[in-house]
């Protein structure tokens, strides 16, 4: 049985897996990045993704254009990133509390909408996946990177978009800076309220997509809380990958790969207590976590609203 | 301020006493009172599985009485925090409920501790067989694994590939007994089928239920099926690639007309009607009851739109037969 674990078939099928898995955490822990890096830490990502995932599938299940249903997910997501912005940069509340309490808002209206809307849980017909000609016929890799759909080959993109973004423009040295030491980059004439607004908006944007990648490429079903923590993973992965694209890239692959992973090892009947296997990833984050900590500090000005010194 | 304080105070008491004395002089006599009944569960009553499967229960049971001037309920759904169903719980034994039903059986040390502070009310849960031996509280379950061998055995004899994936939640309780029962009824339809099980740790994880689902289907498997609300992901996957899906809690045909063949339906009216009638006569519990096959408590539901051969259709029905005559026994793990 343990022999079957290194077949070809469960090789691919892990690794396919393992990169449709990674896509909705990829959206959410980049945005997630943008907003970590301007120092504002937004743990209502989950009610981000679960209002984008509710809007995404009731826009494309009653117009049938898929693609009316990303952009409803990305303006809600980004009006409850700007939501967010208000409470933390204009009004200075807590960061931990207003972002649990986006989630708890996120949670509780995508639930009503859904009940007040559709009822009961239906199917749409989703981003089908798409066969890059020539690429997706080489054996084993074809399957595993070039035939997922459009929604999994975006995500990817952001990961080195959003380095460019941060390492290579004058924006991403304005986030960065924002981030570190908001009363330097304030007297230097960087507005950081704007800064912060633009990250916390973007961060919105992609969560909704996040959302939207759930609800109509990978899955193509909405049902209540069907993000079930996934979004308070992508705000784990951002520490992981020490505040960098490539950092939550690998987080993000790790993760799933160790999930995808498990679930071979059960269905290929490999004795391992189920309960056990399900931690798998999990105890894997914390260890990788454990051992890499401390190279990489937060932002400095994480979590601190700013307050302009007179 | 403190003169202010107390005549505040004052003002309330004033208020409290007068709404109390208020009270019963605008309560008008009523002849006849509808039996009511209020349950919390832990996930929507629209979830195609475990809470819709008690909602529609009382729905029918609904019917059957009369409509609401016999028979009311009211619900708490979504409540998967414990506390919180705890609370609703009392809140509902408070306003005086005929029987309030904790639908999930997480919520058991909660209705333990409620439950002997309101001796006139009638509690009931499950899925269990305890009752805590409290004179006011009913336990109801459902032998699931009687209807997981009828789809079992079903499932091995439409398997083409000879490979059947299993996705369950958490390997307890109800969930656990429906795939035992399902990979001993594909068993002893075909002692060479494969049964690959995969529980995902979650009743909520409807992104990893879909994964589990396609890695089933790359590991081979034609047919498929699956307990708790999470199973609506791997349902979606199934129907994309043509596998076949067996369904269980509640009748699934709607989400993927196409591919489910059957699903183990519970209708809980069986133990409601039994409960009813017991607290009518001034029983409040103690005594705990069974859904299954043979007394009606679970029904397998065949999807009209799926052209079952007759031959199955014959299999089906005689294994629910001899499920019910005794003469096939269900031996688990």
């Amino acid at each position: 049985m343990i022999s079957e674990l290194f077949s070809v078939t469960v090789l691919i099928g892990i690794l396919a897996s393992g990169i449709r898995l990674a896509t909705p955490y990829l959206y959410a822990a980049i945005g997630e990045t943008l907003g970590q890096r301007s120092g504002v830490l937004n743990l209502g990502v989950e009610g981000q993704m679960l209002l984008g995932a509710f809007a995404a599938f009731y826009v494309a299940l009653t117009t049938g254009n898929l693609w009316l249903g990303v952009l409803t997910a990305m303006i809600v997501g980004a009006l409850m990133g700007l939501a967010m912005a208000i409470v933390t940069v204009n009004l200075h509340a807590e960061q931990g509390i207003s972002g649990i309490g986006f989630y708890l808002f996120g949670l509780g209206m995508s639930d009503l909408l859904f009940q007040k809307l559709l009822g009961t849980v239906e199917t749409v017909k989703g981003f089908p996946p798409i066969q890059i000609p020539l690429l997706s016929d080489i054996p084993g890799l074809g399957e595993i990177f070039f035939s997922q759909n459009l929604l999994v080959y975006l995500a990817y993109l952001l990961v080195p978009l959003s380095w460019f973004l941060l390492n290579r423009t004058t924006l991403g040295l304005k986030i960065r800076s924002v981030g570190e030491n908001p009363d330097a980059a304030d007297s230097l004439g960087v507005s950081v309220a704007r800064i912060r607004y633009f990250t916390l908006i973007v961060g919105g944007t992609l969560s909704g997509v996040a959302g939207a990648s759930l609800s109509i490429a990978l899955l193509n079903v909405f049902q209540q809380n069907m993000t079930s923590g996934l979004g308070f993973i992508a705000v784990a992965l951002v520490y992981f990958g020490s505040w960098r694209p490539v950092g939550v890239l690998g987080g993000a692959l790790l993760f799933s790969l160790v999930n995808s992973l498990q679930l071979w090892i059960q269905v290929l009947g490999i004795p391992v207590p189920s309960d056990l296997a399900v931690m798998m990833p999990y105890v894997l984050t914390i260890l990788v976590l454990v051992l890499t900590v401390s190279r990489v500090r937060a932002p400095s000005a994480l979590t601190k609203p700013f307050e302009r010194a007179d | 301020m403190k003169k202010f304080g107390t005549l505040f105070s004052l003002i309330l008491i004033a208020a409290f006493i007068l709404s109390a004395c208020g009270a019963p002089a605008t309560q008008a006599p009523v002849a006849t009172k509808p039996f009511r009944v209020a349950v919390v569960m832990p996930s929507a009553t629209t979830d195609l599985a475990f809470s819709q499967s008690m909602y529609d229960a009382l729905g029918r049971i609904q019917t059957e009485m009369g409509g609401p001037s016999a028979f009311e309920f009211v619900f708490s759904e979504n409540m998967f925090v414990v506390d919180d169903a705890a609370a609703a719980i009392r809140d509902y034994a408070t306003k005086g409920y005929d029987l309030v039903i904790a639908h999930g059986s997480q919520y058991g040390s909660s209705l333990q501790e409620i439950a002997p502070d309101f001796p006139k009310t009638s509690f009931a849960w499950g899925t269990t067989v305890d009752t805590f031996g409290q004179p006011n509280i009913f336990a109801y379950e459902a032998a699931s694994q009687e209807g997981g061998y009828v789809n079992g055995v079903l499932a091995a004899t439409l398997s083409k590939s000879k490979v059947i994936g299993v996705v369950g939640p958490i390997e307890t309780g109800d969930a656990k007994l429906y795939v035992d029962g399902f990979k001993a009824g594909a068993l002893a339809t075909d002692p060479t089928i494969k049964v690959n099980i995969n529980y995902i740790g979650s009743f909520s994880d409807v992104a990893l239920a879909a994964e589990a689902a396609t890695t089933h289907i790359a590991a081979g498997a034609d047919i498929m099926t699956g307990t708790a609300q999470m199973v609506v992901g791997a349902i979606g996957k199934a129907e994309e690639k043509g596998v076949l899906w067996f369904g269980t809690q509640s009748n699934q045909t709607s989400l993927a007309p196409k591919i489910v063949v059957a699903s183990q339906v519970y209708h809980w009216e069986v133990a409601l009607r039994e409960i009813i009638k017991l607290i009518k006569s001034g029983t409040l519990g103690g005594k705990s009851f069974a859904a299954n096959l043979g007394n009606g408590g679970e029904v397998i539901e065949f999807n009209p739109d799926y052209q079952l051969p007759a031959e199955a259709k014959t299999l089906a029905e005689q294994t629910i037969a001899g499920i019910k005559d005794g003469s096939i026994k269900i031996t688990l793990p």
